[in-house]
């Protein structure tokens, strides 16, 4: 029933008009200030003729930066489709190994064919060309413009690393809501709480004391509820008492059909245990084994000492195990005190449910913790 | 004569509730009957003859809508049915068929302005059925049709073979062997042409199990194969008797699955 936490895609390149126009703004976000803080600075290195050393300044720069853009979409996506089953985790990043001698493949090739195409625009041999500035001239703006290509590269890079690494985190986050959720429902089950309502309604009609003593009952269930997901450990008494609460509800809900025995040595009494570990196991005695018994039936909560271990059992004499029909759980319930046990005590605890070995039949569940040595 | 009505609600606070709010909105009903269980809510309405029941839907053994089923099958023939008015604390999958085929139904806990609707619209009925009788028995078998064929809300995979066990020996019966199947107490009966067995499971698990086009329901204990019927008899109480090829017994489907049999 659990959905496997799915890793979010990263968000697939469409080629929706809108998605090509944001994309197109994103980069040029970055390529228009960079441009022209480079004419900028030429002008004023080389003086004057700002229009000419920005219109310069923005065929190459938007050149390089058009070529390394490509090359990383493309090397990326023929990587993908060579190996489908990647481990990049970005599919639009291939990795600097192939970025690096590409980055400076695109500044010289860039530069070149913006250098050309600025002398279109405004005649070649300008004062402004790079080309006619010789070859030291020539290397040292080369030299600033893989800098400034470098580092455009890597601002993208870093954003989208940070995009994969957040959406990483959403996923994280939405799996562990959705399984709260799911956790809360099960525990809120709503067939029994508007049944519990509706007896607390005719209780205030008729016996306005039992329906206070109804409301405790039902509040002390749903504060221990909400509140057993944040609190680590709380004593067997308080796991017991929680439990009792529930029962007690569920005692006014089917009268004479349900019969409840508690146990637990004095001795046991403050061993610490996760909070309402029990509460699922005695909701499935209720709904699969005594709800759909006509006469009813009794449940029993146990504790005992093994040693060094606690072992608690839930035991129930109602129709059995494999008898309620197959659609009526999910086994969430089961699944979940499974995974708390696996996740607390890993190979230390065990869980087995069974049916019970007496004539009165039914079902047993029995959990065995080791105890913790901090407690008395 | 005054209306009577059953209440069947196995919860005993619910029931007497329920008793208790009807008096006040209904002064002229008779409670006649208050049972916890589906099968003693069948029983006493077929010999009390109550105008309406009131059927919790979860019950143990059998539901409200399983005794609905059931009092639709047994009911003699020539009084109509009662009123039937199913009641849940929540239900993601009936209320909807519910609103879809306009079948009375209350959701606990039930506010007195609900229940006062409620007896609006049932007293509306039963006038109407005094008068003259506009609601048919087939329009009441059509909505109970639907509501018992509302998506189930786990599909199972289909069977491909029925293990039957006697003793120590699991016997493997093939489904494309099986002629019918039919209820009987806590156990199926797995009837092929030369021989039967029993399984211990409901029909109601098996059923998502079998491909309706091969095996129809005909009664609610009762699921044939539709190639291994060679004729249907309608009687006037709007049963019909099926032979089967390859069997002598004759098989019984009612009325609420009678439409299935009729001519090309």
């Amino acid at each position: 029933m659990l959905p496997a936490p799915t890793m979010l895609p990263p968000p697939a390149p469409s080629l929706s008009p809108a998605s090509v126009a944001v994309w197109i703004w994103h980069e040029l976000r970055l390529g228009l200030p960079l441009c022209t803080a480079v004419a900028l600075a030429l002008s004023l290195a080389a003086g004057g003729q700002f229009l000419a050393h920005l219109i310069y300044s923005l065929c190459i720069g938007l050149s390089i930066q058009f070529a390394i853009e490509a090359g990383r979409y493309g090397i990326a996506a023929w990587r993908r489709r060579r190996d489908p089953g990647g481990t990049e985790a970005n599919p639009h990043w291939p990795g600097w190994g192939w970025m690096a001698p590409w980055v400076v493949l695109s500044t010289v090739g860039g530069y070149l064919f913006g250098a050309y195409l600025g002398g279109l625009l405004i005649g070649a041999g300008h004062r402004a060309d790079p080309l006619s500035a010789g070859p030291r001239g020539l290397a040292a703006v080369m030299l600033m413009s893989l800098g400034v290509a470098v580092a455009a590269t890597y601002f993208f890079y870093s954003r989208v690393r940070l995009a994969t690494t957040e959406a990483r985190a959403e996923a994280t986050r939405r799996a562990a809501a959705e399984t709260q959720l799911m956790l809360l429902q099960s525990q809120l089950e709503p067939h029994m709480l508007f049944n519990t309502l509706a007896n607390l309604r005719v209780l205030i009609g008729i016996d306005p004391a039992r329906a206070q003593a109804m409301l405790d009952r039902l509040i002390g269930f749903l504060r221990a509820t909400l509140e057993a997901s944040r609190a680590g450990a709380h004593p067997l008494r308080a796991e017991f008492d929680r439990v009792a609460d529930y029962l007690a509800l569920m005692q006014v809900r089917m009268g004479p059909r349900l019969a409840v025995r508690i146990d637990l040595p004095d001795d046991l009494r403050d061993l610490p245990v996760p909070p309402l570990l029990l509460q699922p196991l005695v909701e499935n005695c209720i709904q699969h084994g005594l709800e759909p018994k006509l006469e009813g039936g009794r449940i029993e909560l146990g504790a005992r000492r093994l040693g060094d271990r606690l072992q608690l059992t839930v035991r129930d004499t109602g129709i059995g195990l494999g008898q309620a029909p197959a659609s009526a759980g999910t086994g969430f319930g089961l699944a979940q005190v499974r995974e708390r046990l696996a996740a607390l005590f890993g190979e230390r605890a065990t869980f087995v449910l069974e049916a019970a070995a007496d004539a009165e039949g039914g079902s047993r569940a029995r959990i065995e913790l080791p105890i913790a040595r901090t407690s008395t | 004569m005054n209306p009577t009505c059953l209440i069947a609600e196995d919860e005993p606070l619910l029931a007497a509730g329920l008793q208790a709010e009807l008096e006040r909105a209904w002064p002229g009903l008779r409670v006649v009957a208050s049972v916890g269980d589906g099968a003693s809510a069948v029983a006493q309405a077929l010999a009390l003859q109550p105008s309406v029941c009131f059927l919790d839907i979860r019950m143990p053994a059998m539901s409200g809508l399983e005794a609905a089923q059931a009092l639709a099958e047994d009911w003699p023939e020539g009084t109509p049915l009662p009123l039937l008015v199913f009641v849940t604390a929540y239900d993601q999958y009936a209320l909807p068929a519910f609103d879809a085929q306009a079948v009375d139904y209350l959701v606990k806990p039930v506010d007195g302005h609900r229940l006062a609707q409620c007896v609006a619209r049932l007293k509306t009925r039963l006038a109407e059925r005094e008068a003259g009788g506009t609601t048919s028995l087939d329009d009441t078998m059509a909505r109970l049709r639907a509501l018992l064929a509302a998506p189930s809300p786990a599909p199972a995979p289909r069977l491909e073979v029925i293990q039957a066990g006697v003793g120590h020996t699991i016997h493997m019966v093939p489904v494309a062997e099986v002629l019918y199947f039919e209820a009987a107490d806590k156990y199926i009966r797995v009837v092929t042409a030369e021989r039967e067995h029993l399984i211990r499971l409901s029909l109601r698990e098996l059923l998502p199990q079998l491909d309706p086009l091969q095996f129809w329901q005909v009664h609610r204990g009762l699921v044939v194969r539709a190639a291994a019927i060679s004729t249907a008899v309608k009687d006037e109480s709007g049963k019909v008797f099926l032979t089967l090829r390859g069997r002598s017994e004759r098989l019984v489907a009612s009325r609420l699955y009678a439409h299935l049999f009729k001519g090309m």
